[in-house]
């Protein structure tokens, strides 16, 4: 049963999966590879790299296109359900829970404790940013990228779509 | 763009604003999916952009519940906040719309290149766009980080803010503790050290 091995193949590592789409990508290398063998390790490294020059979440990506890869359209409906289903019922199913007693002390209590937690997250990806910026483009490009954001985002508060849009511009023609 | 009103009034009010919040919603997350680049993460700054700042649905405080419960969560961190979002917003049927829009225009693309020829990776230009939007990623989520930051230090005082900051730091950057983990001891901090203190006084 091809949709039942699709389902699979993507729910394990939707589940299993923490820390977001990226940490799912060896899981599902690990299914689609080495347990159905839809693809070579080298297929899957090629479709991997082509998903990342593409926007978007990359395991909805992939489960978008190794489901459609093995069974058309419906394969893909399938894997991309499976990848986004179960993790998102279950945040639902918990907010809705923190949100009946929202005006609870403890609740209250609750958010304001986290936020560090939240600062130092966002601002570890931060920092995985530049460092891998610096890697890829050198420090100069890295700095002025950088300071160009600043003043854009910053100072002139022009939507981050544009800032975006002018960056992969800027890429395309000069990187 | 789209009003704060809970209360229904008439059936002739609620539609149209209805339709309003789904075609908002689309939008919305069309346009993280859009400029995404750079897997879930990069997301994040562009949904608390539309979320929080331009159509205003949901507070900064909200906005971090939802990150700090979405990040203990296994799965991709876009469509949990897309369909939570979408489901407080409207529904069930604006969850599944926010998450279609944030997916569905990177998957067909997806599917349309590889299915006619997959030749574009190599190409330099392609890796150029790639790379030049990696450092504006990182300033938008140090943008946050200094948001959060700064919220720390409202809600605890600047004391316990640096503490846990850096003890947040310690135990994710030199043990290599799970993010998830942390929250979820800092959550049980905030229920039963906030007990304690409440039969203090």
């Amino acid at each position: 049963m091809l949709y039942w091995q699709i389902f699979l193949a993507f729910f394990i590592p939707g589940i299993l999966g923490y820390g977001g789409g990226p940490a799912s990508i060896p899981l599902v290398e690990n299914e689609v590879v080495d347990r159905y063998e839809w693809m070579s390790t080298e297929e899957f490294s090629e479709v991997l790299a082509l998903g990342n020059a593409l926007p978007g979440p990359i395991a909805t990506k992939m489960a978008g296109y190794i489901g459609f890869e093995q069974a058309g359209w419906l394969g893909a409906f399938v894997g991309v359900f499976a990848t986004i289903a179960p993790s998102l019922l279950l945040m639902i199913v918990l907010l809705k829970v923190l949100m009946k007693y929202k005006d609870s002390e403890k609740v209250k209590r609750m958010t304001i404790t986290v936020r560090p937690a939240i600062a130092v997250l966002l601002g570890v990806m931060a920092y995985q940013f530049f460092i891998s910026s610096y890697e890829g483009s050198g420090a100069i490009q890295t700095v002025a990228l950088l300071a160009a954001s600043y003043l854009f985002l910053e100072k002139l508060k022009i939507h981050p779509a544009f800032v975006i849009m002018g960056a992969l511009v800027y890429g395309g023609v000069f990187l | 763009m789209v009003t704060e009103g809970r209360v229904k009034t008439t059936q002739e009010e609620t539609k149209p604003k209805r339709q309003n919040k789904q075609i908002a919603l689309f939008l919305a997350f069309f346009r993280v999916g859009i400029f995404g680049y750079g897997g879930g993460p990069s997301s994040i700054p562009l949904v608390h952009k539309e979320v929080v700042e331009h159509y205003k649905w949901f507070t900064d405080d909200e906005f971090g519940d939802l990150l700090a419960l979405g990040n203990t969560l296994p799965g991709p961190i876009a469509t949990k906040l897309a369909g939570y979002i979408g489901y407080r917003v409207a529904g069930i049927t604006g969850m599944v719309n926010a998450v279609l829009a944030t997916i569905l225009p990177s998957i067909l693309a997806m599917i349309a290149l590889l299915t006619t020829l997959s030749m574009y990776k190599d190409k330099p230009w392609v890796q150029g766009m790639t790379k030049a939007v990696v450092p504006v990623v990182g300033f938008m989520l140090a943008q946050l980080t200094w948001q959060f930051t700064k919220k720390s230090k409202q809600g605890l005082g600047w004391g316990q803010a640096i503490l846990f900051i850096g003890l947040s730091w310690i135990l994710m950057e030199v043990l290599h503790i799970h993010p998830g983990i942390i929250i979820a001891l800092l959550l049980l901090y905030a229920v039963f050290g906030g007990k304690r203190r409440r039969e203090e006084t």
